[in-house]
């Protein structure tokens, strides 16, 4: 019984001390945030100023736009590609190598690669960059995550039910809006937030596909350019608000996943 | 081909003629590029060569190819190290809490990197907040430099990655026969020889997982060095970095690009060898 007892000790010492290295760091900006003198050397209290500053700033405020219109539009597409090659894949007879390998790839693919690729791609072919080809970009790896969540999904979808539909007369199309999709529209919805995040987040790949200019600069790049050129209080506030609405949709995203698997 | 191929194959052609035209295409075009040779004022010359494979092999960038290697391969094992223990204290957890703790776990994952990687410069800077610590606790020499140094390059992407390790792992363990070790122990092993018998081998499909993923994603890394290495430490991503927007070299980044691409593909190949050796060996354990 002893035995047991120290193993669980040492259980529950190693999660405190791991979710102590994940979770402190973070911490640390959160609460730095909320500092009125903005450095991690004193508290002088709490205070809103840096919040304030930041609504103030329309560098970010145009970042933070056009990291929004970025997102909506990629995320739009992706859902919707994603979750029609998701059903192509999971009713197919035989499963395609080619097509796994397809759909797997772009979460694999070295972002730094994928970036100058597109560069080159774009630039080749003239097209003027900026926020359409930061969207046609995060498409890409978008919707092979839509992809795989849905197709978590449709693992453990009985599809005699589709066949009922089908015996009992209705055609394939309302068999879809009928049947399949309100089926799959939790999972559907729970990878076009992953989709949303990712998209709101991911930095090398629009930077590369951004062109030149500040217009089309997403919220990512305006951090990186922060933390690169001067360290001010102001990316605190910035940092935790980002990563409020990334928890906010990942939550989100996670209680449609288990709503649905328990149902 | 029967109906219900046909229309599988329809509802697949939209994302499959995207990933085609805008990820196939592309790579394909640096493929050819990392053949052709560096026009005078930047640009691209249609001459076929091999130079730019050769001077990846250059004793100046075979260093930082090397540097590359050491900093991802430590951050790999370093990342096993702490998520292996880790994920097996999430196993050890009653069956309700666990899917909670590994949510938890994952969730920092998914915020944004940039932002995850500047909480280190905060803690490590001369100013920041580990040595303000110290000083509080009576150190009174020069602070330390503990920013820009390889170790902080190691520290962020063992932070960034680690979650996913865990899930690999987890994925693993939480999918263990436990009659086999109940076996094992039965037999006479130790704790310790089970583990590292029994255990470990059947849990190294999560480990290779986790592993090539960390490995793969550090050593194309371009943000972490940039930031927590200040730019004293180069590793091939800053470089394929710097041939396209700086040094406009495409076709020698090119090169660097599918050297990259070589190295995830061999690794990739490798890692679903070593599953499909190790899950029949759990099946010949569970017959025999």
């Amino acid at each position: 019984m002893a035995d047991a007892w120290r193993m669980k000790l040492t259980g529950r010492t190693i999660l405190v001390l791991v979710f102590g290295f994940l979770y402190l760091p973070i911490a640390v900006l959160v609460l730095l945030s909320f500092n009125d003198s903005g450095l991690p050397t004193t508290w002088s209290g709490f205070s809103l100023r840096w919040y304030v500053s930041l609504a103030g700033n329309s560098d970010i405020l145009h970042a933070a736009w056009n990291t929004l219109v970025v997102a909506i539009f990629a995320t739009l597409i992706a859902t919707v590609l994603g979750t029609m090659l998701a059903i192509g894949m999971e009713t197919r007879k035989r499963k395609s190598t080619a097509l796994e390998a397809l759909a797997f790839a772009p979460m694999v693919i070295p972002d730094i690669v994928l970036a100058v690729a597109l560069l080159t791609l774009f630039s080749r072919l003239n097209v003027t960059m900026g926020l359409s080809t930061i969207v046609v970009s995060h498409v890409i790896f978008d919707l092979a995550f839509v992809c795989s969540v849905v197709r978590a999904r449709l693992k453990n979808f009985d599809f005699s039910i589709v066949e009922a539909s089908r015996d009992l007369g209705a055609s394939s199309l309302t068999t879809f809006w009928r049947i399949t999709f309100p089926v799959l529209l939790p999972a559907i919805i729970a990878g076009a937030l992953l989709a949303f995040t990712l998209s709101v987040d991911e930095f090398i790949i629009a930077f590369f596909t951004s062109g030149a200019g500040r217009s089309s600069i997403t919220l990512p790049m305006q951090i990186y350019s922060m933390i690169r050129f001067g360290v001010t209080p102001e990316i605190n506030a910035l940092a935790t608000i980002v990563m409020g609405v990334s928890a906010a949709a990942l939550l989100v995203s996670q209680w449609l996943n288990k709503e649905q698997m328990t149902r | 081909m029967s109906s219900q191929t046909a229309r599988s194959n329809l509802m697949a052609l939209p994302a499959v003629a995207w990933l085609g035209l805008f990820m196939v295409v592309p790579c394909l075009i640096i493929l050819a590029y990392a053949f052709l040779t560096r026009g005078l004022y930047g640009g691209i010359e249609y001459t076929l060569t091999a130079e730019n494979f050769q001077r990846v092999v250059d004793p100046l960038y075979a260093k930082i190819f090397l540097t590359s290697v050491r900093i991802a391969g430590l951050a790999t094992l370093l990342a096993i190290l702490i998520a292996y223990p880790a994920a097996y204290a999430i196993c050890l957890a009653p069956k309700r809490t666990q899917p909670l703790l590994l949510f938890f776990a994952v969730l920092p994952f998914w915020s944004n990197y940039l932002i995850r990687t500047y909480a280190w410069i905060v803690l490590l800077n001369r100013e920041g907040l580990i040595n303000n610590l110290l000083r509080w606790f009576g150190y009174e020499g020069e602070p330390l430099a503990l920013l820009y140094s390889e170790g902080a390059v190691i520290t962020g992407l063992v932070y960034n990655y680690l979650p996913f390790v865990i899930l690999a792992i987890y994925s693993s363990l939480s999918r263990l026969n436990g009659e086999l070790i109940e076996a094992s122990r039965d037999l006479g092993a130790g704790r310790v020889r089970t583990f590292f018998r029994v255990t470990l081998p059947l849990t190294m499909p999560g480990v290779a997982a986790g592993g090539v993923f960390v490995f793969v994603l550090s050593i194309g890394n371009f943000v972490t060095p940039a930031l927590l290495g200040g730019g004293r430490f180069q590793m091939i991503g800053n470089l394929v970095y710097d041939q396209f927007l700086t040094a406009n070299d495409w076709p020698f980044g090119a090169a660097l690009g599918m050297v990259l691409i070589a190295v995830m593909i061999g690794l990739l190949l490798l890692q679903a060898r070593a599953s499909s050796r190790f899950s029949g060996e759990t099946q010949g354990a569970a017959n025999g």
